[in-house]
Parts: structure tokens; sequence; C-alpha cells
């Protein structure tokens, strides 16, 4: 494509009119010449519309100096980011650029018109090839490996080389840098094209070098007992976190970049608090992953644009962030995309089409939020790749809505097309029930590890004791059934024991399948049976024992001597009262025999 | 010499359009009329015309009018001169004092690297139990309080302006009562902390577009001096004023409006204004408190809500009172932890109790019989209130606790604090009896 140019129309905040003199694309990268202090800057912007020779473009950088009459560079190329070993650890703004590395260069602040290499032209990697000359090739077909961390980076043919190819040269194994040409491909035509292990592709663009897409079926497990139990989230599935602010969206998704149970994780702070990010920043490379025993940092990428950083950035960086959740899925592996907040994300698109002074709709989003959303959230999913092999990207978005109000348009357009809804509630967080993940209210369209049947077991369960609950804030306890009051009794077991998860706690803060399933065992025999007390002080009294052991049985080793210890305890004491099975549980505990 | 412009093309509320040639996006432009200068700011270009916001308002300007571009953004001088003094929105003073005009530096500066944040560290004590013993404010954090109109949340922050153990104070009003300005010059004034205090006052009553720019030119000038390694302590006051008047604005710019009014890019303002609460490392910090009236007193509100999310949490006064309930410092767990053993223990433990009388009190409006335990809660509660709640109490941190521990001894048997036995047998005012056996719940 040919590289056009362009003089400054117009400027109204962060968007910029511009007369065109060639051709332009839509979604194309352009800088816009500006002298700020007498230093010549370069602003990065993305054309949005374009109508005749004016172009609308969005300026991911402060406005302020840039004059009619500037001069604007289109560069041909659509915003894109860059793919390579070295992703890895790397902390980036919303439009790739390392911060870091900009923040020995700039010191405290984000100066504008930096740009920066995304890779590390310096750094080499131990390259081994995996094909020989003379073999053919199709784009993201695997031509060599690099060690990244504890992962095998797969070199593949970009994905952006369309047709098939034959391999002329292939680099011997040895140590490169990204940019050094590692084979040569012909195409049918005999054209040579020079591959080096790093290429671009378009962020708005969805990957699509695979055979087919599957359906979401293996649980994607975060080690929060309320998710994996009651709302499961499955490998290359989505879900959303809407909550009002205070309710713990951010705390919930640090959680699960932790604890979760993929090869990497990909955060994407967006338009959300600075300092939640530092947290994150200073504490990975201290924390150890116990599937790897290396540090949490080598296995994520960390996306930030807060919210004091220019706006039309953070609405590239959920893109830049699943364009790079996409590069590792081709290596075969499953990587988790956390977005907190699309709220922001959505709200970038609000301020933008307001200044295309487009029609609005609700709320004043534009008309295409809904689709925007989808085709975000479908970048998700699950596929065989062409060597056989699978890999996923999950997608868990936390939505921010006004007032808490589930009501409004991004949350709505949202719940259409997650298979997983995790509502916060700021009754929960008041009351500091942790996760506060409304039971009632929430869904999952997976399936999770734990058995369907018991599971909507123990739901009615707490639908029936929450019931009962609201029914006694009107009559009082003296006017319920002692019958009533057990299930009473039974839901708010449930929710202290199971649902809430304490996470400053060693053992509680992240629990296993294997324990999920031991300790929901015991939760479930509890419910099921009948028991017999006498009176309702009496029953009450000894649920908050039973309560005490049992959360202390959380925060017992697995399978240590306490853990018996608890565990024997708990469930004699409740042998000790049975009566019998509930009625409407006899099936169940009959089938498990 | 610059070119002067004498043909005003539009003149609607604030805003005003010339045609223009050679200018800049967020530059300044003087405008003379016949009742004097103002500062105009370009906001928006669209080929020759220029949109521009007058400063002093549109009222009286004629289209016969000259403009003037001055060829650089909104500036404002900074030096240790500024100590003591009492400015205006546009940075010229209200007080008898000069003009400053030696080194300018621009408001509205690009944001800070989060790569070069550092994980907040150090309390600031204020005096005021409910915020030191049970919402820490913390250096670098970003703390609005939600209240509502007649409370009084002006004298509130005058107090913690006098008492804060920061390095300075800067205060922005912002659509201040003209009362309330004379009110904080009086209090700062007589506790001898002008001296470390710089003023930028809006009142009601001045053009709705100096408003706008009191966050920026307050933390402008904040942003220098912890540059300069000194710890800064920003007072906002009240920030719906700021988010009522770019409604104005946005409105006048025709600009579509998203929730009740405001502009749709409002979070994105509030941000990057609250964002500029940061620590430097190895050199000083910004820590901000805000004042965000509730209209209606509805939390839901766009102005509350939007702050909310990008607040570290938020402090409600209500009734003259720092509710323990609801108000919430998110970053306080980083620092409650090193001050005294005792602290978050009191802090969790006084709260529950409180909890608990606020159920007693429930029930006994309800007409249940009220039991010994229900009685002493009620006796709890109303000391707890007048000890610790109420505004006028101003003793230090370690105090604080020492009274939370007799308030606990006088209403309660050490085993029913539900505090841990070896905090108890440590802290715990003698003359109180420790039982032995059944008193370690807090260990759950």
């Amino acid at each position: 494509m040919s590289q056009s140019t362009g003089r400054v129309l117009g400027v109204n905040g962060n968007m910029v009119s511009v007369i065109v003199e060639g051709d332009v694309a839509l979604n194309e990268v352009g800088y816009i010449t500006v002298d700020s202090d007498g230093e010549e800057k370069r602003l990065k912007s993305e054309v949005i519309r374009v109508r005749g020779d004016r172009a609308e473009v969005q300026v991911f950088e402060m406005t302020r100096g840039i004059g009619v009459d500037d001069r604007v560079e289109f560069t041909g190329e659509l915003l894109a980011v860059e793919l390579g070993p070295g992703l890895l650890g790397r902390v980036y703004d919303g439009l790739q650029n390392p911060l870091p590395e900009l923040a020995a260069q700039c010191g405290f602040f984000l100066d504008r018109g930096v740009y920066l290499n995304a890779l590390d032209r310096k750094q080499t990697w131990a390259f081994a090839p995996k094909v020989a000359v003379g073999e053919t090739v199709e784009r993201a077909d695997t031509l060599g490996i690099v060690p990244e961390g504890i992962f095998e980076h797969r070199i593949m043919v970009p994905f952006n080389r369309y047709g098939s190819y034959t391999v002329r040269q292939i680099a011997a194994a040895g140590e490169y840098t990204v940019d050094h040409e590692i084979a040569r491909l012909a195409d049918k035509d005999g054209n040579e094209i020079g591959v080096t292990m790093m290429f671009e592709w378009p962020v708005k663009r969805a990957v699509d070098c695979y055979a087919e897409r599957l359906k979401p079926e293996d649980p994607m497990v975060t080690k929060v007992r309320i998710i994996d139990t009651f709302f499961p989230v499955a490998l290359g599935g989505t879900y959303c976190i809407p909550g009002p602010f205070g309710a713990g969206k951010t705390v919930l998704q640090q959680i699960t970049s932790r604890n979760a149970e993929v090869d990497i994780v990909i955060v994407a702070a967006c338009g959300e608090r600075a300092g939640e990010v530092v947290e994150t920043l200073r504490e990975f490379p201290e924390l150890t992953d116990p599937r790897t025993g290396r540090t949490l940092m080598e296995r994520t990428v960390i996306i930030c644009n807060t919210s004091s950083m220019p706006v039309a950035a953070r609405e590239a960086s959920v893109y830049t962030a699943v364009t790079i959740a996409e590069y590792y899925r081709q290596m075969g592996l499953n990587v988790l995309l956390l977005a907190d907040s699309t709220s922001r994300w959505a709200q970038a698109m609000r301020e933008m089409s307001g200044r295309l002074e487009e029609i609005p709709g609700e709320e004043a989003f534009p008309a295409y939020l809904e689709s925007v959303i989808a085709g975000f959230y479908e970048r998700a999913g699950v596929v065989r790749l062409r060597d056989g092999g699978n890999g996923s990207v999950t997608i868990g978005g936390t939505v921010s809505p006004a007032g808490g109000n589930f009501e409004e348009p991004v949350t709505q357009a949202t719940l259409k097309v997650v298979g997983a809804f995790h509502g916060l509630s700021r009754e929960r967080s008041d009351a500091r029930r942790y996760p506060s993940i409304h039971p009632l209210e929430s869904w999952s369209k997976y399936r999770g590890p734990i058995d369907r049947g018991m599971v909507e077991y123990a739901r009615d369960a707490l639908h029936r004791g929450n019931e009962v609950g609201q029914m006694m804030k009107v009559v009082g306890e003296e006017g319920t059934s002692l019958d009533d009051y057990l299930w009473y009794l039974k839901s708010e077991f449930t929710d202290a024991v199971y649902l809430q998860q304490n996470a400053f706690d060693a053992v509680d803060a992240a629990v296993d399948t294997e324990r999920q399933r031991f300790a929901f065992a015991m939760l479930f025999t509890l419910l099921t049976r009948r028991l017999s007390f006498a009176a309702k002080e009496e029953a009450r009294s000894w649920f908050a024992e039973l309560r005490q052991r049992f959360i202390d049985f959380n925060g017992a080793k697995w399978q240590g001597d306490e853990f018996n210890r608890l565990h024997k305890e708990i469930v004699s004491t409740i042998e000790a009262r049975t009566a019998g099975t509930e009625e409407n549980a006899e099936q169940l505990v009959g089938e498990r025999g | 010499m610059r070119k002067v412009y004498s043909r005003i093309e539009a003149i609607a509320g604030n805003v005003i359009t010339v045609t223009a040639d050679d200018v800049r996006y967020g530059h300044l432009a003087t405008v003379t009329t016949r009742y004097g200068k103002s500062l105009a700011e370009v906001i928006r270009l669209d080929g020759k015309r220029v949109s521009l916001q007058v400063f002093a308002g549109g009222r009286g300007i004629s289209t016969g009018d000259e403009v003037v571009f001055l060829g650089h953004p909104m500036q404002v001088s900074f030096s240790d001169n500024l100590l003591g003094r009492i400015f205006d929105g546009r940075g010229t003073p209200r007080d008898a004092g000069p003009p400053l005009e030696d080194n300018l530096i621009e408001i509205g500066g690009p944001s800070v690297n989060p790569a070069m944040r550092i994980i907040p560290r150090n309390m600031i004590r204020t005096g005021i139990p409910m915020i030191d013993v049970f919402n820490s404010l913390v250096e670098s954090q970003k703390l609005p309080i939600f209240s509502v109109s007649g409370e009084p949340y002006n004298e509130l922050l005058s107090r913690i302006a006098m008492q804060a153990e920061v390095d300075m104070i800067i205060l922005g009003g912002m659509g201040l009562k003209y009362d309330d300005y004379l009110y904080f010059r009086e209090v700062l004034e007589e506790g001898g902390a002008m001296s470390r205090t710089v003023f930028f006052v809006h009142t009601a009553s001045d053009p709705v577009v100096e408003c706008l720019l009191v966050p920026d030119i307050s933390l402008a000038v904040a942003e220098k001096f912890a540059l300069g390694g000194k710890r800064v302590l920003v007072l906002l006051t009240d920030m719906t004023n700021f988010a009522d008047s770019m409604k104005e604005i946005a409105i006048t710019m025709e600009q579509v409006p998203s929730n009740r009014g405001y502009p749709g890019d409002l979070y994105s303002q509030l941000a990057s204004r609250y964002e500029k609460a940061v620590d430097f490392e190895g050199a000083g910090s910004i820590t901000i408190l805000g004042v965000t009236t509730m209209p209606g007193d509805d939390v839901t509100h766009p102005v509350p809500d939007n702050t909310g999310y990008i607040t570290e949490g938020q402090y409600y006064l209500r009734n003259g009172r720092i509710e323990p309930f609801g108000s919430l410092s998110r970053l306080k767990q980083l620092v409650n932890d090193k001050t005294r053993d005792d602290h978050r223990a009191v802090m969790d433990g006084m709260i529950t109790l409180y909890a608990n009388y606020r159920e007693s009190v429930e029930k006994r409006s309800m007409g249940f019989r009220m039991s010994e335990w229900d009685t002493k809660l009620l006796k709890y509660g109303a000391l707890f209130e007048s000890e610790m709640m109420d505004l006028s109490v101003n003793i230090p941190l370690e105090q604080a606790l020492d009274r939370g521990w007799s308030i606990l001894a006088e209403c309660f048997a050490p085993a029913e604090s539900g505090l841990r036995t070896e905090l108890i047998n440590r802290f715990w005012p003698s003359g109180g009896s420790v039982a032995p056996s059944g008193s370690d719940e807090g260990t759950a």
C-alpha cells in the first residue's frame, strides 16, 4: 500500500480531522507531526472514519498544541502489535509500548510521542529448526522453536503470509535476535521472502490460523470454590464479572490471575486505577507459581492503560491483549485474558462516537456497542490447530455498571455473549462475605468438575434458606417453624464455610479441584441429612460450633493431621444428629449409593 | 507583534468563535472587552474557525472585541512564593499580594508512568479517630468524602488541613460559597497553618470556566512541590461543582450527553485529576482528599458513582459524623499493621460490636425485649458515638486506641469483646479481669 500524507484540518478533543492526499484505509495508523516546545513530536493516531478526502483520526496522545495545517504521515499499515519471543513478563501500555523501558528513558511521566520497540532487539534466543529445506509450509506452521521461560515458544510462519510456501533456507540451531532472518520461503511463483522470529498482526482482526473451533468442555480451574463448584468457567469460554464499585471485582481478578490453572495469563488493566496494577507489577515478580516453581511474572503479560492515560489507547488496549493471547494459543497453550474493566473500554468508544457526532444509542453509547462487545468476546475459544494440538483463549471481563445497575447497556450487551455470569453484590461485600459473587443471581452454562445434580441441590438449599431468611425478617424467629429454620441455618452454613473464602489464609486462598470435591462431599452430606433438634437455640449453637470447625478445616493443610482430625470430627458430629435423609434428596443420595 | 483579531463570529454561553490562522489546540488567547481583559482557551479547531472558552464568561462580549492568541497553553507560576497566598482559578491573586509571573509551568501535564509507581506505605495522621483508627488515610491515596449539602464537610476539611501530618496543603475550592471561603481562610490563619498552604479558590459567583481550572492548577503546583520532595495534601471541594461546570460547557458545545446531561467522558476527566495522586520514589508525594456532595443523597448519581470507581475508598459524612459502615480506606491494610499491635484488632472488634449495637437499636425500635447483652451494646454504642465518632474528638492514634480499650472495658467483660486473649492480656485496662477460658473467639 502506498504511503499517503495529509494536513490537519481541525481538532476536537482527541479527534483530529485530516485532509488526505492519496489513499487511506480505515484503522490505518498515521503520525501527526507537532511542534512541542521547539521539539518535533510525532503523535500516533488511527483512522476511524473516511469521508471523501477527509479522514477523522483518533489520537493516542494528548492533542494539545496541534494546529491546522500540521503534517500527517500515514503508514499504510493497520494498528498492529509485534509478536515474537520475549512478550512474557513484560509490561506494556495499550499500544504495546514497554512501560519500564519508557520510564528508563523519560522518567516519572509518560511523555508523548515516544514509541519504543515492543520486543527487545538485542536479546538473543536459542533457536532450534523444526523444518527442513524443501518442506511445504503454510501460515502459522512451526519453523522452529526457542525456549521462553518454561515454554517452548514456536517460531511460526507469519499469520499474514497467505498461501503455501516451500522452505528454501532455514537457519541452523543457534542464538539469534528476533529481527535476524531465520528462514527464506518461496511461494508457488518462486518469489522468496525472508522470515524473522517476529512479525506484526493487526490487533482488530482475529487470528484465524486453525483447523477448527471446538466447544469449550474442560473446566478452567480458578481455585475459587464458588466459581469452580457453582459457576464454573470452561477453558476457551467467556465470563463476566459485573459489580458496583467496592464490591471486589479487581481483587477477584487478581486472585484469578495468580491461581488459575492455565499456561499464560494476560492482564489487561483497561481504564482502571493505576495503584491496582502496581500491586500486580510489584508482587508478581516475587510470587512463585506453584505449578512451575518459577515466578508468576514469567507466565504473565500486563497490558496497562490506566484511567488517566489517553482514552484512544484504552480502546486499543483490549485488542492488543487479545491478539497476544491468540498468538500464544497458536502454540497449543491455554491462555487466560483478564480484562478490567470492559466498561471503561466501552466508555472510550462512547467518547469517540460522541466526537464523531454519531447518533447515540442508549445512555449515549454508540449503536454498534453490542456487536463490538460480541466481536471481542468471540475471540475466545478452544481451537484445534493444524498440527492436531489444542489451544485456548479464555476471556474474563469485569463490568463496572453505572450506579451498580445491571440493566445498563454494557452489562446487558455482555450478558448476551458470555457463558458465565459472576454478579457481585454490594450487599455481600458490605457484609464482608468475600468473594461477593451473588450465589442466587449468578449463572454458568459450562460444566464444572463437581457433579451437577449435587450442585443443583446445594443451590436449592441456598434458595430455600434465603426465602426463610426473608420471611423471618417479617415474622421474626418465633414465627418460623423449626424445619424452615434448619434450612435457613443450612444455607447460612453453606455460605460461611463454602461460598466464602479467605483470600488472606495461606491454605484457603486457593483450593484445588480435589479438595473442593472432598469438602463439597462433606457439605453435601450435611445438606441432605434430616437433623434432629429440640429447639432453635440448640440448632443454632450446634451449627455455630460446626461452622467453626469447618472453617478451621478449610485452613488445615491438605491431608495433614489437623485436616484428618477435623474431618473425622465434622463427619461424626453430623452423624450424631442425623435422623434420616431429606425427602428431596433421597433420589440423589440413592443414586450415589 | 501578535496579530489582533477583532471580529468575533459567534458567542454562545461562555464559548466564542473567531476565524484565525496558525492557532494551536489548547492554547490561550486574551479577549479584551469593555469590562476588562480575560483569558480564553482554544477548545476546538475546525479549519480556520477557532472556538474558545472565555474564562471570565461570555457576558458582555461584543462581536467587535479583540482577540489575541498568546501561543502557549495555560500556565501558572511556581515557586515557594506561592505559600501562604490565595489565588483564583486562573492563578491571579485574590489576596493583597503581588501577582506572580516567574517560572511558569504548564497545567494538566501527562500522566505518571504506572511502572514508576510504588506500593503506598506511609500513613497520614489526622487526629480524627474515625480516620486514623478505622480508615487510615495513606500517603498517595485519593479519597473522596461523600456527603450532602448542609453537612460539615468543609469544617472537616479545614480540621484535616490544620492537623494532617504533611509538609504542605493545597486547597482547591470549586463553587465555594463566599462565606465558606472566608471560613477556610480564617481557620487556617488563626491556626497558623497559612504559611504551609496555597489556596486556589473559585467561588460560586465566579465565572464557571474558572471552576474547571481549579483541580488542574492545584494539582500542577502540587506535582512540582512533590517532585521537589514535599509531601503534599490536596484538598478539593466540591468536585460535584467541577463536574457540573463540565456539564455546562459540554452542553454549550452541543456535545451528546450521556447520563443526566453529563458528558460521556466524565469518568476520564475525573480520573485524570484523581490519578495525579502519587508517591514519587525518592521524592515527595501527592495525596488527594476531595469532597463530593451527592445530589439527593444518591450514591448512584453519575458524579459520586464515577468517583467511587476511581478513588481508593470513600468516607461517608452523615449527620455530622464519619459513618463506620460504607466508609472504606482501601489502602489501610498497607499501613495499619505497622502502627501498634492492637490497631487492626481494635478496628475490627469495635466495628463488629457497633454493628451489633445497630441491630439492637433496630430491635428496640421494633418493640422487642432487650436482653442483658442488648443493654450492654446500647451502652457501648452511645459511648462509641460520643467518644469516638463525634467530629470534635481530636486525639492521636495511640490515645484513640487506648480510649477504645477503656470503652470496651467499661461496657463488657474481656471475653465478650471478641478480641484475642493475648491482646486482652496486654491492653485491657487494669481493673478488668481476664477470664482464662472461652475467650479465644478472636483467633477464628
